[in-house]
């Protein structure tokens, strides 16, 4: 297990007031906030952020974190002493349900588990005291995750598995992604919700029928393709010469790779469309192929030649339009 | 519980063709109906159409306000901004004006960085 600085975590000292650690938090936390950050480790620093200030507010749990003298280095496998938690009492936060996926609350470290334990879990049951999530016996079963995709899984419609957390233990699903979904829809899966048990809040039992699971899906940037409603939009560098004569050249698609045709005196900017070739769907999206110009090093003395023929060739003024 | 990797699942997309009510929509966003209706109010979400015998589209929030909760039609990508509303208010702290706010801003965001995406060169 790794040991965790949890000021390191929020930046601040380890003698930072109460009102720094809050401030440390709010600005963090609006920072790394999974819903507003594009940084690429925004949901894993938002957790841990968390788990941090949810230790560091406290003080009953900062005072028996803080025993933990400096411990090992962060990363370093950690194991709590003994004696640990004497004379500290945690329960009063209250035992949250499971916070699942998606950078909830309630999704904390094993190093936080081993520390604080379930009855740690403070600030999941929020809800209930203001009222903002469904508290409706039958709907308390269904449960909510938030999925990163990569493209490819809406353009093959291939399955994912999916670790998700709910009711403090973990399941992994294998889901089918449905061909075509697009980040911002939702995918149903009827009956996954939790199905064990009395609800919590009447007592009546429920278990003859589970609940479902609602996964919000994000996509992953990908490395060559960007996504727009159903289109796709992808770079395509040519040589100079490829777009000033015109070219067959190969270009990626999500399909395979096509023989594209340039047209002559393609300039860096051109869009060129290839139908039916994004998303699927019906219809299906588009693939538009931006087109950029790079240019050859001029790296030995052929290459300089090369260039010094075309400078006298093509009386060519780029700054036309600057006026000089 | 298994915890062991289960057949495959095979589920359903709520996407904008689909059409939720309120409490389809509560259901699906596990939210509380006064909460959506205080996320219509503050207009950070927008009914979609209004089903009243005559369907109409693209209901302003005022109007909707005034119109029976019952007969408010969600399009499915509604989900999503509830649900998002929720986290920011909740992990944020902020108020409904400043999530109304926030989610503007952040389409606004999103809006111009697929405007540079497609200029790119």
């Amino acid at each position: 297990m790794e040991f965790k600085d949890y000021y390191q975590v929020m930046g601040v000292a380890r003698d930072a007031t109460e009102a720094q650690i809050k401030q440390a938090y709010r600005r963090l936390a609006r920072k790394y906030h999974p819903d507003v950050s594009k940084e690429k480790d925004a949901e894993a620093r938002f957790k841990d952020l968390g788990e941090a200030y949810e230790v560091l507010k406290t003080p009953e749990k900062r005072a028996a974190y803080d025993q933990l003298g400096r411990g090992p280095r962060p990363g370093e496998s950690f194991q709590p002493p003994p004696d640990w938690g004497a004379g500290f009492e945690f329960s009063g936060a209250g035992a949250g349900g499971g916070g699942m996926g998606g950078g909830g609350r309630g999704d904390y470290s094993d190093f936080f588990d081993s520390l604080f334990g379930g009855a740690g879990r403070g600030r999941r049951s929020r809800h209930d005291e203001d009222g903002r999530e469904s508290a409706a016996s039958g709907a308390s079963k269904d449960h909510h995750a938030r999925v990163m995709l990569d493209l490819e899984a809406t353009l093959d419609g291939g399955s994912r598995t999916f670790t998700l957390r709910m009711n403090e233990r973990e399941r992994v699903l294998n889901v089918k992604i449905p061909k075509g979904i697009l980040p911002g829809q939702t995918i149903r899966l009827a009956g996954q919700g939790s199905s064990d048990g009395a609800d919590p809040k009447t007592g009546a039992d429920f278990s003859a029928k589970a609940g479902d699971l609602y996964i919000e899906v994000d996509f992953q940037p990908h490395p060559l393709y960007r996504l727009e409603g159903r289109d796709l939009y992808v770079d395509l560098p040519l040589a100079p010469w490829e777009a000033a004569l015109g070219a067959a050249v190969k270009t990626p698609t999500p399909s395979g790779t096509v023989d594209l045709k340039i047209p002559a005196n393609s300039h860096a900017g051109t869009t060129l469309r290839l139908k039916g070739r994004g998303i699927p769907a019906t219809p299906p999206g588009d693939l538009y192929v931006v087109l950029e110009i790079a240019l050859p090093p001029a790296v030995d003395e052929a290459a300089k030649a090369a260039y010094r023929a075309f400078a006298d060739a093509l009386p060519f003024n780029p700054r036309l339009s600057l006026g000089v | 519980m298994t915890s062991a990797e289960e057949t495959m699942l095979t589920g359903e997309i709520i996407d904008e063709h689909t059409l939720l009510d309120v409490a389809e929509l509560c259901r699906c966003c596990g939210l509380d109906r006064t909460y959506i209706i205080e996320l219509v109010e503050e207009g950070v979400l927008s009914v979609t159409r209004i089903d009243a015998g005559d369907a109409r589209d693209a209901v302003d929030p005022v109007d909707a306000a005034r119109l029976d909760a019952a007969q408010w039609r969600f399009a499915g990508t509604t989900v999503r901004r509830a649900r998002t509303a929720l986290r920011l208010q909740r992990d944020l702290e902020i108020n409904l004006p400043g999530v109304a706010l926030a989610l503007e801003l952040l389409e606004q965001l999103e809006r111009l960085r697929r405007q540079l995406n497609q200029e790119r060169v």
